[in-house]
């Protein structure tokens, strides 16, 4: 799937996006509206995303958040961004789960500065999970639990499904 | 533990070892940040030359450290000293690693002495963007601009650099021309050193 998209060197990608936090971190100045900023770009990039990855990775309709997270972690991560990430730590109604990142290449060459502490630097990535499950009807809570920036041995996001949208008539499938 | 990652904790960023360079990206993620790279700062400003601007900082933020990472990585830690050195550094080089593929051309500017060209059919960045009406000239290489003007600056010569649309004859779309502007120092040395 990854080798059939067009493809961009990754530090480009993990530059680019460190100048996005710089600039956001020199125009906000606290650090908690810049997770706020980095989230909210993040859903919208989700919001568009979804459609070119419904289009071309040909998945059908999942039939439930379990099936939906896999493909997220397996298909998801490894279209747009190379790599894949694991689920895991389901609770028991299946509604919430973890997704844990092998590689993170937002995260290159980065080193967060003692003023930086509470900067949920990787926050881009939670809002483009929660805008894209909005765009198929699931409304989600995505938050960081562990991340490797803040001396944590992995990078964990929590996805919690809140609730799930029932679609209404007319269906908008072609089907 | 379950679904530990192999990525390795260091403590310090520069104990890591540095990466050849080979990871990609699909190009849509890039465009998508790019693309709220550029729709944020539209918020924060008033006027086409202050958009330029900001998204000129952006780049140069990205200049700086491609210029000490590939310097480290491709160069065995030495930089060019000499003008035509570091642009052909600039086009071939950071071309190569950043674009993917070397820059169309690279001109030297026959009306002014100090003036230099870097031109590109399709930039990266302008690849997926039509600029509306009402923003006149404005052209997202100043991202690029950005990073030319970055690896420049700090590689200790100094220059003003702007992208340009110029139309093509027979094609729809204009090439992107990053014009480089040395200052005059920078002749200065380059006349001394012969």
């Amino acid at each position: 799937l990854f080798a059939s998209v067009d493809r961009v060197n990754a530090e480009l990608f993990t530059l680019t996006y460190g100048a996005v936090v710089r600039q956001l971190l020199t125009d906000l100045e606290e650090v908690e509206e810049v997770n706020k900023q980095l989230d909210q770009m993040g859903y919208n990039i989700g919001t568009r995303l979804i459609d070119e990855f419904l289009a071309k990775s040909n998945v059908s309709r999942c039939v439930d958040f379990k099936e939906t997270a896999d493909v997220i972690a397996k298909l998801g991560f490894k279209m747009f961004l190379g790599v894949t990430a694991t689920v895991t730590n389901w609770d028991a109604e299946g509604t919430s789960c973890s997704f844990i990142l092998e590689d993170n290449p937002l995260v290159d060459f980065v080193e967060l500065p003692d003023t930086c502490q509470g900067l949920q630097y990787c926050n881009v990535l939670s809002g483009v999970i929660r805008g894209a499950l909005e765009m198929v009807s699931m409304k989600t809570e995505v938050t960081w639990v562990r991340d490797m920036l803040r001396g944590d041995d992995a990078y964990e996001m929590r996805v919690k499904l809140i609730k799930q949208v029932p679609e209404e008539y007319p269906y908008k499938d072609d089907d | 533990m379950i679904g530990v990652g192999k990525a390795k904790q260091y403590a310090n960023v520069l104990d890591k070892p540095l990466s050849r360079g080979r990871q990609e990206v699909s190009l849509s993620a890039f465009a998508f940040l790019f693309s709220e790279l550029v729709q944020y700062n539209q918020t924060q400003v008033d006027n086409i030359a202050e958009l330029e601007r900001r998204l000129e900082d952006a780049g140069y933020a990205v200049g700086a450290r491609v210029l000490e990472l590939l310097c480290h990585r491709e160069k065995g830690n030495k930089r060019e000293t000499r003008l035509l050195g570091i642009l052909s550094f600039i086009h071939s080089t950071v071309w190569k690693v950043l674009f993917g593929k070397v820059a169309d051309s690279l001109e030297k500017g026959t009306e002014h002495e100090d003036e230099y060209m870097i031109s590109e059919k399709e930039l990266l960045v302008n690849r997926f963007i039509s600029v509306p009406k009402d923003m006149g000239a404005f052209n997202c290489g100043a991202f690029v601009a950005g990073i030319v003007k970055g690896v420049l600056d700090n590689a200790g010569f100094p220059a003003v650099v702007t992208a340009h649309f110029v139309p093509i004859e027979g094609q729809q779309r204009p090439r992107t021309t990053i014009l480089i502007k040395f200052a005059e120092e920078v002749l200065h040395r380059e006349a001394r050193l012969g």
